[in-house]
């Protein structure tokens, strides 16, 4: 029931982002479908109790996937993906906590948090880079090979 | 009849890109596509967050356009790349593609003002639920959130300067949602300023500065990382200054 109400509200969230974003009309849907499916895997590993930078990196890696399937498929920038389903990820409960304690000298406190959202904020970012590179090993490489050299009239493919 | 050069096309693509949003390393790969698919082989272009510089060929005189504003239009983004593949397709010649590209341009927002505030309360109110709010929160962040926004809006138009802009807009947040808590019609002031200060949170710029990275484009990724930091200690400030005081 709570996965539901999550997945609800992360849709909501990231469909506000998009049109915030300018987002084409066309691809509004989607990019609240991306956002959602970030943030339900996130909270399925956190309630598995995962670590939350293990599930933020999961679910960036998630997000970037979709994302590189969806601007293939509907022939947009990859962008517009990427920022709405990273938007529910970004971690600024933790920032704002962080925040918090710094302000009321509680630097015992602060001082974890901070490094929590640097840290969060990494997961993304590598999980961004993830899906880069596994997009590039399948345009680059595996294809390649089961491609007969002669085919398309003796044309090589490039 | 005018007649437009393919550097004018060429430039004129890529600087409603950077002022849109987009990657620089996308901006340089689509003026190079443009300039290629009309017949500049070795077109040569450089763009980082605030000029581009384009030559159609490596010893040819550079071109040179200073981009000042920079706004999120994604749909503008997305109209471009579109004209990109029709011109590499061979679908458009260098008068079409410019009067498609100068058309673009001139282009309003996709979507209406009244309707991009509904979506940032909106969004407010459902980061409030993420962050593991109570619903009974969820009215009181979409007004806060719904001010907020339309501050961040106001006083970004009349100050220009976009951190201050934050900050005031971060702090009326914070203060507006201590009142609410006051008169009893909020109930975790926390909750309530995380999901309205979500609207402002600089997402797509953090987003283009690692792709950037990725791609190589080092001074522009490191541009882009320290405006997006620059408007996370904006927010956090305007919000600071509000524990401060009250």
């Amino acid at each position: 029931m709570e996965i539901i109400e999550q997945a609800f509200a992360s849709f909501i969230a990231a469909a506000g982002f998009a049109i915030i974003f300018n987002v084409p009309r066309q691809v509004l849907f989607q990019c609240g479908f991306v956002g959602m499916a970030g943030w339900v895997i996130y909270t399925v590993l956190s309630l598995q109790a995962v670590d939350t930078v293990v599930a933020t990196l999961a679910a960036s890696v998630v997000v970037a996937v979709i994302s590189q399937i969806f601007a293939k498929w509907f022939r947009t920038p990859i962008i517009i993906f990427n920022v709405a389903g990273i938007i529910p990820l970004v971690p600024g409960g933790a920032a704002y906590d962080a925040m918090r304690h710094f302000v009321e000298n509680n630097y015992e406190m602060a001082i974890p948090l901070a490094a929590r959202v640097v840290m969060l904020s990494g997961a993304i970012a590598l999980g961004l880079v993830f899906s880069e590179i596994i997009n590039q090993m399948i345009r680059n490489a595996t294809w390649k090979k089961y491609h007969n050299k002669y085919d398309r009239k003796g044309l090589e493919r490039s | 009849m005018e007649r437009y050069t393919v550097t004018e096309v060429s430039l004129l693509a890529g600087k409603i890109m950077l002022q849109s949003g987009a990657e620089t390393y996308r901006v340089e790969d689509t003026m190079v596509r443009i300039a290629q698919s009309f017949g500049m082989t070795n077109a040569q272009a450089h763009a980082t967050p605030t000029a581009i510089m384009f030559a159609t060929d490596t010893t040819e005189p550079t071109n040179f356009v200073r981009i000042l504003q920079r706004e999120t239009d994604l749909h503008k983004v997305t109209q471009v790349n579109g004209i990109s593949r029709a011109i590499s397709g061979g679908h458009l010649d260098v008068t079409e593609a410019a009067k498609a590209l100068e058309a673009i341009g001139n282009q309003k927002d996709t979507y209406p003002n009244y309707i991009q505030l509904l979506a940032a309360a909106f969004a407010s109110s459902c980061f409030t639920i993420m962050f593991n709010g109570s619903w009974l929160d969820f009215l009181p962040a979409f007004v806060v959130g719904a001010t907020g926004y339309a501050l961040m809006s106001y006083f970004h138009d009349m100050l220009k300067i976009r951190f201050f802009a934050e900050f005031l807009a971060s702090g009326s947040i914070g203060i507006f949602a201590f009142f609410l808590i006051q008169f009893g019609l909020g109930h975790e002031i926390d909750k309530i300023i995380i999901g309205s200060i979500m609207p402002l949170v600089p997402g797509l710029l953090i987003t283009n500065a690692v792709r950037d990275l990725m791609a190589g484009h080092l001074v522009s990724g490191i541009t882009k990382a320290a405006e997006a930091f620059l408007t996370a200690a904006a927010i956090g400030a305007g919000i600071a200054v509000v524990f401060f005081i009250l």
